[in-house]
């Protein structure tokens, strides 16, 4: 017997009503973004934070929300121990995070090893009042470190062997969410 | 672009692709955002260490490998020939060696004999990079130098580059042709004939006797230092007659009609290649070189000790 193990778990309506409970819990907890500030984690944070912060924008009419991205590659406890190269992306950040509360955004928190370089990450531009993180999917019982989300849209369990893979309509074509064997098409 | 670099060592800009050079500028621009930061450090090489060899003098490059290295967490050690065993006869490979044998992963070459990188590459099982090799290459140098100037014309495809000065003796010059054909620009070489090589048309790169010629052609002029140290006997009449014939002055500038973006590798002659009133005219990028040769660096190392 087969099993079909690529599956999508989220299609878009789905993800849109997420997103919506997302932006709707963000501004329940920050108000007016006065004093907080949105970090997405390069490279699939990025699109995730520009749909968060615009749903911000027309569902509640906040203006002026800093979004920022940061690139986590230089900070990862990895280097040398993967045979790919970790290669870097634009990290670009033009307002100062000290004693602002931070919203990290990614689309999948797996083992939390990515959140604990981006924490690292974040301190060189200044010391936060506080760090919050919000993702998309948490992959629960799959963490390596004691990191958890104060968001998440979706929680998901999974094997190890299996990859969550969020898919965005402006980059993929589609909106949605799969599961997939790792090395397995999708 | 790769995402990994064609080669384990860097000798030379010859060994490298176009695509190895795009890499480094891509990964160059992250660095170069980091060292910018007010808190300058990232972990990367927190478990390299780095040997510096420097067996000839150097400023510019010594302070600016060592700073890229402090800035990417690596352990660092010094060494330079002058207050070491070399003087008691220790041979290079052995000197390396023993360096080696203290568990050091990457080693930083300057040297005074062409070649001693790649021979060193050859005979030991370490990452080299080359810091300058006689009048070989000094590949950092010509990447900072590509770097700075395709952030400045967004693309160095189809520009034209002339390099003046000491062609003969200069590493800088032969890894910048390099570099800058491989990126698809127009080389031409100026200065005096005794200080060009007889074979330099078969690099791809034409020769200028004429400085204003040259100028009225060029995007960039590459200027070089006049090498005494390495030079045996006399190759022009005076050093006054040789600023007057290649050294850049406000008054050729003048005579320009348009723009031209001036670099030097440093250390400069004063008033021999450029003149003072040019240096301090904040028309050249020259200060632009060396903050970029901290980032080139830093990428460099990164994506070489990413494959050890």
């Amino acid at each position: 017997m087969s099993v079909d193990l690529n599956r999508k778990i989220l299609d878009a309506s789905k993800l849109t009503l997420i997103l919506d409970r997302l932006a709707s819990q963000l501004f329940e907890n920050h108000n007016d973004f006065s004093n907080t500030v949105i970090i997405g984690i390069q490279p699939r944070g990025k699109i995730l934070s520009k749909k968060i912060k615009s749903l911000l924008e027309i569902n509640f009419g906040i203006k002026n929300i800093k979004l920022g991205f940061l690139d986590i590659t230089f900070f990862r406890d990895d280097f040398g121990r993967e045979k790919k190269v970790l290669n870097a992306n634009k990290t670009s950040i033009d307002f100062i995070i000290e004693n602002k509360t931070v919203v990290l955004i990614d689309d999948v928190l797996y083992t939390g090893r990515s959140v604990t370089a981006a924490l690292s990450a974040l301190q060189t531009f200044g010391r936060p009042s506080k760090v919050e993180l919000l993702s998309l999917i948490d992959r629960r019982f799959s963490r390596h470190l004691p990191i958890q989300p104060d968001y998440c849209g979706s929680q998901v369990d999974a094997i190890n062997d299996q990859r969550v893979m969020v898919k965005w309509k402006e980059t993929d074509g589609e909106d949605s969410v799969y599961l997939y064997i790792k090395n397995n098409g999708k | 672009m790769g995402n990994k670099l064609s080669v384990s060592n860097l000798l030379g800009i010859k060994y490298l692709n176009e695509s190895d050079i795009n890499l480094i500028f891509e990964t160059a621009r992250n660095f170069k955002e980091v060292i910018n930061r007010k808190i300058k450090k990232v972990p990367s090489l927190r478990d390299i260490t780095i040997a510096n060899l420097f067996f000839e003098d150097s400023t510019r490059t010594k302070i600016s490998f060592e700073l890229a290295q402090k800035r990417l967490s690596a352990d660092v050690i010094n060494f330079s020939s002058s207050s070491s065993s070399i003087s008691k006869g220790e041979t290079l490979s052995d000197t390396v060696n023993n360096i080696l044998s203290m568990k050091v992963d990457m080693v930083i070459l300057r040297h005074p004999s062409p070649g001693a990188s790649v021979f060193l590459a050859n005979n030991i099982d370490s990452c080299i990079v080359n810091a300058g090799d006689g009048c070989h290459e000094h590949p950092t140098q010509a990447l900072l130098d590509s770097f700075t100037l395709n952030e400045k014309l967004s693309q160095l495809n189809g520009k034209k580059i002339i390099i003046v000065g000491d062609i003969l003796h200069s590493r800088v010059a032969l890894s910048n042709i390099f570099v800058f054909k491989k990126l698809g620009a127009e080389v031409k070489v100026c200065g005096p004939k005794s200080l060009i090589p007889k074979f330099i048309k078969n690099l791809g790169v034409d020769y200028e006797p004429n400085l204003e010629k040259a100028l009225n052609w060029c995007d960039v002029a590459s200027m070089l230092r006049v090498q005494n140290e390495r030079m045996s006997q006399s190759y022009f009449p005076s050093t006054r007659e040789y600023a007057k014939e290649y050294g850049l002055d406000k008054e050729k500038l003048l005579k320009l009609d348009k723009k031209i973006i001036i670099t030097h590798p440093g250390p400069i002659n004063r008033g021999v290649e450029l003149s003072s009133d040019v240096i301090d005219s904040g028309k050249t990028v020259i200060l632009d070189q060396v903050e970029n040769g901290v980032a080139i660096r830093m990428a460099v190392m990164y994506l070489l000790a990413s494959r050890l």
